[in-house]
């Protein structure tokens, strides 16, 4: 029998076929193996699709825009090789914008983690109102990063804000937050501190809820004070809540964007330009796609060594437990 | 195990003497409270001030000492802005490219979670790690690229052009794979003998079971795409087709510092749909956005 002879045969005994592939020979079962195939391909082609076109091709693409010279407009991409990245390196101001976003990195982050921790702490204690305190904290989270920046510079304003009636019972007259380059990144990192904390602590409140409680105890009767064992038992024990924390913040902070550009917009002068705001401003309003393309590059790169690490580190937990 | 839960909390170290040690939790959980309370007047307290001062009289806004409780309600606030922008246009710009973007996206990631649980292709392992792969891809690396994409397709400002570039599923995908996997194989062996396809079985075996996923999906996917922002600013040129968090920033950079009413009236319309969809499904919320972290 040839293969289309059993595909004609196939397609005679289609109707009853649930029942009649359970017992048909080999060949029908490779039939309908690769009609199965087909099938897959067929339920996983649109996801793939957009994945492909919006979101691989565009690496590859951006890769190749940052060798090139280019306005967006004229018709010829010039290529220059690795000159954007080698002027980018050179540039004070653009290691400026580096370690401006290291700073805000770490603000967020490390205040993150430590306050989230905290609050988190709080939350897993036995009180009445923690699941509503749980809910409110996360709610910032959730919200738009455009309308959280056009809030808080109201929150901010020195004449009108917020900040303002706070701050005079201390006899401390409110700073030009946003518009004074000594304050405009620390004025960010708060921001950003109001909107994502909520989220660390609800994860790391999770992590406390399923700790071992028999530890706890052993320790209690040891006569362990509440600071020691937070010290030697629960943050140890925390430690793979943390890990993952730390690279999804620290992902998400690196593309920080729509805060800024509301609030500050880079500035002033360059005292909030970070990466992410350097790739925008260059791109689409400097129109210079190949320093912007090979901004983006280098953004791509740390955070693919960052979520390697990851890869590693979790790899090593599976070893060792 | 659980027995012991109790137990754990109520004693104080031992040896403590008993009225000195009863003194001290309570002032121990008097304090604790204290610290709940700040923590909940932190996160509360700018919400509170932008929607009593949205509702503020210009004079009330532009005062010192701070009227905490606004004297009349103004409401005027939400008509100016409303007239000083299109905020009906934003709403619905916002609208469809959040609720077509999920109905699409979330489709796509049910038959494709679908596939990888259900159905056989040689090297679908590898296959799954080439899509998770495309989460580490920042949004910052796609902007040129996909500018061009849709400049090319001719889709600057228009709703497509604002939907498609967020249309792949990696996050969503992940989790209702995570879900189907743990469907009861003997359901589908039933179905199979019945003689129900496959598209068959997603729609009327495996939707159904899968609800609570689906929902936290599509809700956090809807509440991502409501909330996006350099996307629909790069791909947005005219008022017409701006989503409502670009209009709230052209709205601010209009009006400037001299106007603060409408524009916190229109930060208010921007975030009251989120705050009203995320404590009605905040169980789903909190779960969707918090995944990842328990594995």
């Amino acid at each position: 029998m040839t293969v289309t002879d059993a595909q004609r045969g196939g397609s005679v005994a289609a109707p009853p076929r649930a029942a009649s592939a359970q017992d048909a020979g080999p060949r029908a079962r490779a039939r309908r193996r690769r009609r199965d195939h087909l099938l897959f391909a067929a339920f996983a082609a649109p996801n793939f699709f957009f994945l492909l076109v919006f979101a691989y091709w565009p690496v590859v693409y951006n890769g190749y825009l940052s060798l090139t010279d280019w306005d967006m407009i004229s018709p010829v991409k010039k290529f220059v090789g690795l000159t954007n990245y080698v002027d980018l390196i050179a540039d004070p101001d653009f290691r400026g914008t580096l370690w401006t976003t290291v700073l805000f990195v770490v603000g967020i982050v490390a205040g993150g983690m430590v306050l989230g921790l905290a609050i988190a702490l709080l939350l897993n204690q036995k009180l009445r109102g923690t699941r509503v305190v749980r809910t409110l904290t996360f709610a910032p989270y959730v919200l738009s990063g455009a309308a959280v920046g056009t809030l808080w510079l109201f929150v901010f304003d020195p004449n009108y804000g917020l900040i303002r009636p706070l701050m005079a019972p201390l006899g401390l007259t409110a700073p030009a937050m946003m518009t004074d380059s000594k304050w405009s990144l620390f004025g960010l990192v708060v921001v950003y501190l109001w909107k994502n904390t909520g989220f660390v602590a609800v994860v790391y409140l999770a992590g406390l809820q399923s700790m071992p409680r028999d530890v706890y105890e052993a320790a209690a009767l040891d006569g362990a004070s509440a600071w020691t064992r937070l010290r030697r038992i629960t943050v140890p024990l925390l430690s793979p809540v943390t890990f993952f924390l730390l690279v999804t913040s620290v992902i998400t902070t690196f593309q920080a964007f729509d805060v800024i550009a509301v609030m500050t917009g880079g500035g002033p002068g360059t005292s909030t330009s970070i990466l992410s705001w350097f790739i925008y401003d260059q791109g689409f309003r400097a129109f210079d796609a190949g320093r912007s393309a090979a901004g983006a590059m280098i953004m791509f790169v740390v955070l693919l060594l960052i979520t390697g690490l990851q890869a590693r580190y979790l790899e090593r937990k599976v070893h060792y437990q | 195990m659980s027995t012991l839960d109790t137990a754990t909390r109520s004693p104080g170290a031992p040896g403590t003497a008993g009225s000195t040690g009863t003194v001290r939790r309570r002032a121990g959980r008097a304090g604790l409270y204290v610290l709940l309370v700040l923590v909940a007047a932190v996160t509360a307290g700018p919400l509170y001030w932008l929607v009593s001062s949205a509702l503020k009289t210009t004079p009330d806004i532009y005062s010192y000492p701070t009227h905490w409780i606004p004297t009349d309600l103004r409401w005027s606030n939400f008509t100016d802005a409303w007239n000083a922008a299109p905020f009906g246009r934003f709403f619905l710009n916002s609208l469809v490219v959040s609720v077509v973007g999920t109905a699409i996206e979330l489709c796509a990631a049910l038959l494709c979670a679908y596939a990888f649980v259900f159905l056989p292709f040689p090297g679908k392992r590898v296959l799954f790690m080439v899509l998770l792969g495309a989460m580490m891809v920042p949004g910052h690396v796609t902007l040129l690229p996909n500018f061009l994409t849709v400049a090319q397709l001719g889709w600057v400002n228009t709703w497509a052009g604002l939907i498609a570039p967020g249309l792949g599923s990696v996050f969503g995908t992940f989790l209702l794979r995570q879900h189907m996997l743990t469907l009861p194989k003997e359901v589908m062996e039933a179905a199979e003998l019945d003689g129900a396809g496959h598209l068959r079985r997603l729609v009327t075996i495996v939707l159904p079971m899968s609800r609570p996923m689906v929902v936290t999906v599509a809700v956090v996917v809807m509440v991502t795409k409501w909330n996006d922002f350099i996307w629909p600013l790069i791909v947005t040129s005219s008022a017409e087709m701006r989503t409502l968090p670009i209009g709230l920033l052209f709205l601010k950079n209009q009006e400037g510092f001299s106007n603060w009413g409408p524009i916190l009236a229109g930060t208010v319309m921007v975030i009251v749909p989120v705050l009203v969809v995320f404590f009605l499904a905040q169980r789903h919320i909190i779960a969707g956005l918090t995944q990842g972290a328990g594995k």
